[in-house]
């Protein structure tokens, strides 16, 4: 008999620091990986580089700025983020929407929803290796979305296009056509990302079963958005509490059944489609009509209160818990972030998956690193 | 005897220099060329217009980055091993330098033609993985180290069936030297008689290149560039064009190896022009194929692509040393090759198929969504 060996070779596990300077972790964010050969065993994620005390300055700004400032928390979706903050105003101040206000409010929030999802397909094909392809096809499309924000409220990300009680100003005139034609691309970029992603064996071994969490854990992880709709939750605030005018609209919430990886892929994809369909409704039944109450106050003012509001955006649940006292700016602002919530469940949904793997879950969630800091 | 590069009898060490130094010459120049071919074509799969504004169709762009990388500070960190750091570049580079002396380019026009000119040439195209290794281990990073790591693991696995698919073609011709290779394709190419082997031969090159979807040492989105992350200037440049030319000298063996060389379809009696142009066509085939992967395939993860090797790749080409030998062995003719090579074919596309079923680690959940009129 060979005697065994008095000391076995130590073996200690590395610990790599992805971020805050990384292609992959989407912005400002840090997370220490520990890595034993290739398979990731913990994960600390760090949260705050981009902390700005958006909350905080909004207690200084009056109702119309703080609309516009609202677009600098979420500025792939600024439209979803700017309607929760209008919309608790309008809770606090009493103001009644007119419809062709909201209608046109359902089609940008829809489209934003769009542009941001084309921008989570473009960042995951890159996440999963493929060079730039589907990021610039994301691109395009997504040009097209933007280019119409931009002939609409004067802006490419920074819109500061809804205000309390309805729009800024009116839609210019072929508004119903220059949508229709965004849609159609929109339409096909859709198509080519089933084809050049979904219908892909190796991004299909790639993602399927990668990053699962259970629909349970989810919500016990306040996840919110399609994140947690991959998982199987049918949890979409639009169904859920319909706000403007979801409940006269016929879509469907997509839910996925493994909560891996491809779910959370697909289910955005799927919703996209649900988008389209959304918009395409609103467009048949926007009417022409006045965009601001005809009482509309000088000098806007909330009664004192407190109200939540919450709409959903591309990532998720993005609330606004708003404290008034009376007078023109709110006495305490909180965001509820979506992404907040989603990036919590990152440490269980990539332990013990490979570090390539710890990189899709990260790309998964589609966090916005202005909005989970603020 | 005459095999002078001038044609005219001079000192047997002059003549080696001149060659050398035109090797240095061309390689570089056809790198460079590859770089622009390759950012073109790209561009053109992504809808961009790629390199434009240097010289008439930005073809000078190539020497505009060359002239940036010499001119660049040529950084080493402090913790880095100084000797490993700063030879590793010429580790990765002198082989793939060296791949080129056994190499036909055309009919009597190589560096040097060796008798063991296939052994030789496998030989020393694969010790540059020691320069990949030392890169990762001398930079003191640990996005290189794993870099460096993989791209160990990696080369080990897809050196074996890359040797065993070009055994097969040595059987075939009955010799190593690269002329009788050649020469032996006159009436049929070896592709037509071993299409596995060369399927395999082209999976395993791209690995060999560290090309997507095997691009998982440099992995940009999980281990940011790998070995080369701490690399700057002109040792990061000598990287990148040790890439192309290895990029070249496999697309100039597949083409001697497995598409018939200058030889086949017409002989070699139409002069040199002819066999240059055919030659540029058989290597532009291939490279142009591993240019389009690149940009429409996602990366595999690293224990993929381990097992593809070692469990798909290996024992197929084995099979097919095997079927070989025997054809030789008992004379049988040689449609039976193809049709063994074609049934291995599929054999190889179902076994994949079957490979990436099972690599999906949730045991036979539907892959459907649900969509949910609640």
């Amino acid at each position: 008999m060979v005697a065994s060996p008095q000391h076995e070779f130590e073996t200690q596990d590395l610990l790599i620091n992805v971020g805050p300077q990384h292609p992959s972790t989407h912005g400002v964010f840090r997370m220490v990986l520990t890595i034993d050969g290739e398979v990731v065993k913990d994960v600390v994620p760090y949260i705050g580089y981009l902390h700005r005390g958006a909350e905080k300055l909004c207690e200084t700004m009056d109702f119309r700025q703080g609309s516009g400032f609202m677009d600098r928390t979420e500025y792939l979706a600024a439209h979803n983020a700017e309607l929760s903050y209008v919309m608790a105003v309008e809770a606090l101040a009493g103001l009644e929407v007119p419809e062709r206000a909201q209608w046109i409010r359902m089609i940008l929030c829809e489209l934003n929803r769009l542009s941001s999802h084309f921008m989570f397909l473009g960042a995951f094909g890159i996440d999963v290796g493929v060079f730039g392809t589907p990021f610039i096809y994301a691109w395009r499309e997504r040009e097209a979305i933007i280019d119409l924000f931009e002939e609409i409220s004067g802006d490419r990300m920074m819109y500061a296009y809804f205000r309390p009680g309805g729009l800024a100003w009116d839609v210019p005139l072929n508004f119903k056509e220059r949508v229709r034609e965004v849609l159609k691309s929109t339409r096909q970029g859709i198509k080519d990302f089933d084809e050049l992603l979904t219908q892909n064996e190796i991004f299909r071994a790639r993602t399927e079963g990668v990053g699962t969490i259970s629909a349970e854990d989810a919500i016990d992880w306040g996840m919110s958005g399609p994140s947690i709709r991959a998982s199987g939750v049918p949890l979409d605030v639009r169904r859920e509490e319909p706000y403007l005018k979801y409940a006269d609209v016929d879509w469907d919430v997509i839910t996925g059944e493994n909560g891996d990886v491809f779910d959370r892929y697909y289910c955005r994809l799927l919703e996209m489609r649900e988008s389209v369909k959304i918009i395409e409704q609103c467009l048949e039944r926007l009417e022409s009509g006045i965009i601001v109450p005809d009482k509309m106050p000088r000098m806007l003012r909330a009664a004192p209160g407190e109200v939540y509001i919450r709409t959903e955006a591309p990532r998720g649940e993005y609330g606004i818990y708003m404290v008034s006292k009376g007078g023109n700016r709110p006495y305490r602002l909180k965001v509820r972030s979506a992404c907040l919530s989603n990036l919590q469940a990152l440490r269980q949904m990539s332990v013990d998956q490979y570090v390539a793997d710890a990189i899709l879950v990260l790309g998964s969630i589609d966090i916005v690193l202005s909005e989970v800091d603020r | 005897m005459n095999n002078s590069l001038f044609g005219f009898e001079i000192n047997v060490w002059l003549d080696a220099l001149a060659r050398l130094g035109l090797i240095v010459g061309v390689m570089t120049v056809v790198a460079m060329g590859l770089i622009y071919g390759e950012r073109k074509i790209l561009a053109r799969f992504q809808q961009r217009v790629g390199p434009q504004k240097t010289g008439p169709f930005g073809l000078l762009q190539s020497v505009a980055d060359a002239v940036k990388l010499v001119g660049k500070e040529d950084l080493r960190p402090n913790a880095a091993d100084p000797w490993t750091f700063e030879l590793a570049p010429y580790f990765v580079f002198i082989p793939i330098f060296l791949g080129f002396v056994s190499l036909p380019f055309l009919l009597d026009v190589n560096i040097r033609l060796l008798e063991l000119g296939l052994l030789y040439f496998i030989a020393v195209s694969s010790v540059n993985i020691v320069g990949w290794v030392m890169a990762g281990w001398g930079s003191d990073n640990r996005y290189a180290m794993i870099g460096g790591m993989r791209a160990a693991a990696q080369a080990i696995s897809y050196e074996l069936p890359l040797v065993l698919s070009l055994v097969t073609v040595a059987m075939l011709a009955g010799s190593l030297n690269l002329k009788d290779i050649v020469e032996g394709q006159a009436n049929v190419p070896y592709v037509a008689l071993l299409p596995l082997a060369f399927v395999v031969f082209f999976i395993s090159t791209l690995a060999e290149m560290n090309r997507p979807p095997f691009d998982i040492p440099i992995g940009e989105s999980e281990v940011v560039g790998g070995p080369f992350v701490e690399y700057s200037g002109i040792r990061w440049s000598m990287f990148m064009l040790g890439e192309y030319a290895s990029l070249w000298i496999l697309s100039v063996l597949t083409a001697a190896v497995f598409l018939g060389g200058y030889s086949w379809p017409f002989g070699e009696d139409f002069g040199k022009g002819y066999q240059l142009v055919l030659m540029a066509a058989k290597s532009g085939i291939f490279i142009f194929l591993v240019f389009w992967v690149r940009a429409s395939i996602p990366r595999l993860r690293i224990d993929q692509l381990m097992s593809y090797s070692w469990k798909i790749l290996l024992p197929l080409s084995l099979v097919q040393v095997l079927v070989v030998g025997f054809v030789q062995v008992y004379e049988l003719p040689d449609a039976f090759l193809t049709v063994a090579g074609v049934g291995g074919l599929l054999a190889l596309v179902s076994i994949t198929g079957r490979a990436v079923a099972s690599s999906r680690r949730l045991p036979g959940a539907a892959r459907t969504m649900r969509s949910e009129a609640v």
